[in-house]
């Protein structure tokens, strides 16, 4: 591995005016050597508020939310409602190669900053808007949080127990979703001007990035009108003119839960992993009556639901007796399709993650400290990942742009600060 | 036609399942030619596993199998076979970008590794994706992303405190990793384009997952919290939950997030004494009384259609949205103005719907043409005009059975 730091959209530069809803895709490009400058109002981006907080502590510095979507980033402050704040926001734009922005459908036209504003002054732009519904449409206008977001993009209705409503993983993904999707297209228009030397829109709707993220939950119901719901600890086959086959996959362990996959013939590795699976409890002198199952045989289309719950109940009476990590190594070692439940004080433990070099130490002078980060999940041959920049705090990087880099005097920037423009 | 943003670039997907065809489509999306290879004598997963046309198995019956494959070419080849791995080199030196989503080790075996490609071809750009990453002591970790997600820490946040976590029927981490993946890609190809040089891009699917839950992590490392699930509540904002409504399992998400939204939400449901109500007038009481507050706005609620709630609060600035079936998705208006969803004729299965991009490009459009190929449905133009064989060679090649017809699959899922 070569010792180049990572530089691939090296000279790129971004200028993210984006929210919550779109400072992951700022972070996506400058994790691939971009230069992002992350223009704020005078009082702070909103997402600084979000918690959790360092050491509990709500500060808007202090918002690991803010931590991790705005690494790699340099920091100004700009209002871009008055006259002056639209002059030096043209003036950046000039020289820049991206525009990353969130704010409502329409808001970047009314201050004469759309993108038809903006080619004039640069035909390379591109400008990215990541929003939850798309710039135009019936629901360009909705208002979202995480919750009503992933509902509408299907993902909620897919999870949760039959007894009680569907549920939201407790983790925001939404506007990540968005965010990574604003990514992938804003390279997609990347290639493109870097051949033909012309700019675009583009326009991003997380709504979309949430349906593409439902696996076959859309072609099932394409094809057999079926519309998958939750199923609690279980899986369910869709069955044209049969009950839906429950096939359980959370198993409880000594100390906690393991995910679990006994089934036939449908998926590679299938028959050898639940083979490998009884032969192990067999090995306890449990499950017995598995011995010598023919699972090659099984068809999801027509197995009783006794019949699968005659085969399951065994080996959730193993799974019960051994620890998550039991189980684990002796599945990695056998090819058993089975994995831990883990916590997020396993996942900061994991041999494999420190193996893979995943985590990135970032200094925190402001807070005299080193923070270890999640790391980029991608290993490249050509570089090693570079040293990366914490996020900026409100301003930081004002002298350097304003003064250092386009020219302002200190009189001058005293004069806009008074003034409210940064 | 205006040219397409990838015209000329050149594929050879190797890649199976979810996440490496999913990238390549990215760029198939976009014009680039994209060759993809499968074999009949071991059936990949998402051709065995349906959902099949009819509930029907068979080979070329599967919407799982089209779904990441639009508007590529598919061929059939054993890689198995010395011809079958001379053949697949052929491909590579006709390639700009090799892909691999096998377990690590698998493509060495066929000679078909980075170092062996980079041989044929000095200046390729290769791929592999896979659970863990190429290297340590879990690589050999075999699965699906429905485990990578439960080591992620995925499965531990999802579901209800009182109860069992919940397993992500969509592979969560199967669906973001193909988008990393994606950008980092077209940044090696422009890089390519500069330099000359290739390169190997070696994701892990796990690694990927837990970039999407970093805030919990960081919570985890400097504040020693371990996150657990909390149903559809939320640390910061109340009310914040999933709402039943007029029918069947229906369901509307509605939250709250602050003193504004809080008044016009009192005053649409007819409630603007609860504005004074001390249970309710702050935050903190709402938050203290959120078991009654959800009781109370239920009452509400049931007696409307989701959809019905949901434009009443938008109307007034009031985050609310239904919480979406599949079916839903077909009939969101949103959704049929973006086009979302594309109509495709496959040779089987006839007739049916694709994903499209979630971003449009203003300028370059993508151009969804192509359903994804049945079995080896494009083997004539691949060998003849991409690879260049004669019909004697490709008739000798169908004789041996390297260029395969038979399907293989387990007699359970066999053509009925």
């Amino acid at each position: 591995m070569a010792e180049q730091e990572i530089s691939l959209l090296e000279g790129c530069r971004v200028l993210d005016l984006a929210d919550e809803k779109g400072l992951f895709c700022g972070k996506l490009l400058g994790e691939l050597g971009a230069d992002v400058i992350k223009v704020e109002p005078p009082a702070g981006d909103t997402a600084r508020n979000i918690g959790p907080f360092y050491k509990d502590t709500p500060h808007p510095d202090k918002s690991l939310f803010w931590f991790f979507t705005n690494m790699y980033k340099k920091g100004i402050t700009l209002n871009l409602e008055t006259s002056d704040g639209k002059e030096i926001f043209k003036k950046l734009v000039e020289t820049a190669d991206f525009v990353t922005e969130s704010f409502e459908p329409g808001y970047m036209e009314s201050l004469g900053l759309g993108y038809s504003a903006l080619e004039k002054i640069n035909p390379r732009i591109i400008m990215t808007s990541i929003t939850p519904f798309g710039q135009t449409g019936p629901y360009a206008h909705y208002k979202t949080t995480d919750i009503v977001g992933v509902s509408m993009g299907g993902m909620v209705y897919i999870s949760g127990e039959l007894d009680r409503p569907p549920n939201r993983i407790s983790s925001p993904q939404f506007y990540l979703m968005g965010g990574l999707h604003g990514a992938a297209g804003s390279m997609v228009a990347h290639y493109h001007r870097e051949l033909t030397g012309e700019g675009q829109h583009v326009d991003v709707s997380c709504q979309q990035a949430v349906a593409l993220s439902l696996m076959v939950v859309a072609e099932i119901y394409d094809m057999l009108k079926f519309s998958y719901r939750g199923m609690g600890p279980n899986y369910a086959g869709a069955r044209p003119g049969a009950p839906p086959l429950f096939s359980r996959v959370i198993y409880p362990c000594r100390d906690g839960h393991v995910f679990c996959l006994i089934t036939g013939a449908s998926q590679a590795g299938m028959v050898a992993s639940s083979k490998a699976l009884a032969e192990m409890a067999n090995r306890d002198g449990l499950a017995s009556e598995l011995k010598d199952y023919p699972w090659q045989t099984i068809d999801a289309a027509t197995i009783s639901q006794e019949e699968l719950d005659s085969i399951i109940e065994p080996i959730r009476a193993f799974i019960e007796t051994k620890t998550k990590h039991e189980l684990f190594d002796e599945a990695l070692e056998r090819g058993i399709l089975l994995a831990p439940i883990t916590t997020m004080k396993d996942v900061v433990e994991s041999p494999q993650l420190a193996a893979r070099d995943f985590w990135q130490a970032v200094e925190h002078p402001e807070l005299g400290e080193t923070i270890t980060y999640p790391g980029y999940p991608i290993k490249i041959s050509e570089f090693t990942h570079r040293v990366q920049r914490r996020a900026p705090l409100i301003g930081e990087h004002n002298e350097e742009i304003y003064e250092g880099e386009m020219g302002f005097s200190k009189d001058q920037v005293a004069l806009l600060k008074n003034h409210g423009v940064i | 036609m205006s040219r397409q943003v990838f015209e000329g670039v050149k594929v050879a997907d190797f890649s199976w399942v979810a996440v490496g065809p999913q990238v390549a489509r990215e760029l198939a999306f976009h014009g680039a030619t994209v060759v993809r290879v499968e074999c009949h004598r071991w059936p990949e997963t998402t051709r065995t596993a349906g959902p099949f046309k009819d509930g029907v198995t068979g080979i070329n019956r599967s919407a799982f199998a089209t779904a990441y494959n639009t508007n590529k070419y598919g061929i059939s080849l054993d890689l198995n076979m010395p011809r079958g791995q001379e053949l697949a080199r052929k491909l590579v030196r006709w390639a700009d970008i090799v892909t691999d989503s096998m377990s690590p080790g698998a493509m060495a075996k066929w000679g078909l590794d980075y170092e062996s490609c980079k041989k044929i071809k000095p200046d390729i750009i290769y791929y592999s994706t896979c659970q863990m990453g190429q290297h340590g002591p879990y690589c050999r970790f075999k699965g699906y992303g429905m485990l990578g997600v439960s080591y992620a820490g995925y499965c531990h946040l999802n579901g209800w405190p009182d109860r069992d976590p919940l397993p992500f029927f969509n592979n969560h981490s199967d669906f973001i990793s193909p988008y990393y993946l994606a950008t980092a890609l077209i940044a090696a190809l422009l890089y390519r384009r500069k330099t000359g040089r290739g390169m190997y891009l070696d994701q892990s699917q796990v690694e990927v997952g837990i970039n999407f839950l970093a805030p919990l992590v960081l919570d985890y490392v400097v504040n020693k919290r371990i996150a657990c699930r909390m149903g559809n509540r939320d640390m910061y904002i109340a009310p914040h939950a999933l709402f039943p409504c007029r029918g069947s399992d229906r369901w509307v998400a509605i939250a709250i997030t602050g003193e504004l939204e809080w008044h016009s939400f009192c005053n649409v449901i007819g409630q603007p004494e609860w504005t004074r109500d001390t249970r309710f007038n702050t935050l903190l009481g709402r938050k203290e009384n959120e078991d009654e507050l959800e009781r109370l706005i239920a009452e509400w609620t049931l007696g409307r259609t989701a959809t019905q709630v949901m434009h009443m609060l938008q109307e007034v600035g009031i985050p609310a949205g239904v919480v979406q079936t599949a079916e839903d998705l077909f009939n969101d208006p949103q959704l049929k103005y973006r086009e979302h969803f594309r109509y495709l004729e496959h040779k089987v299965i006839g007739v049916h719907a694709y994903h499209s991009p979630a971003y449009k490009l203003s300028k370059t459009p993508c151009e969804i043409r192509k359903a994804g190929p049945c079995l080896g449905e494009d083997n004539e133009h691949v060998y003849k005009n991409i690879l260049g064989l004669s019909d004697d060679e490709i008739a000798d090649l169908l004789i041996e059975g390297v260029i395969t017809t038979e399907t293989d699959m387990p007699e359970v899922l066999r053509d009925k």
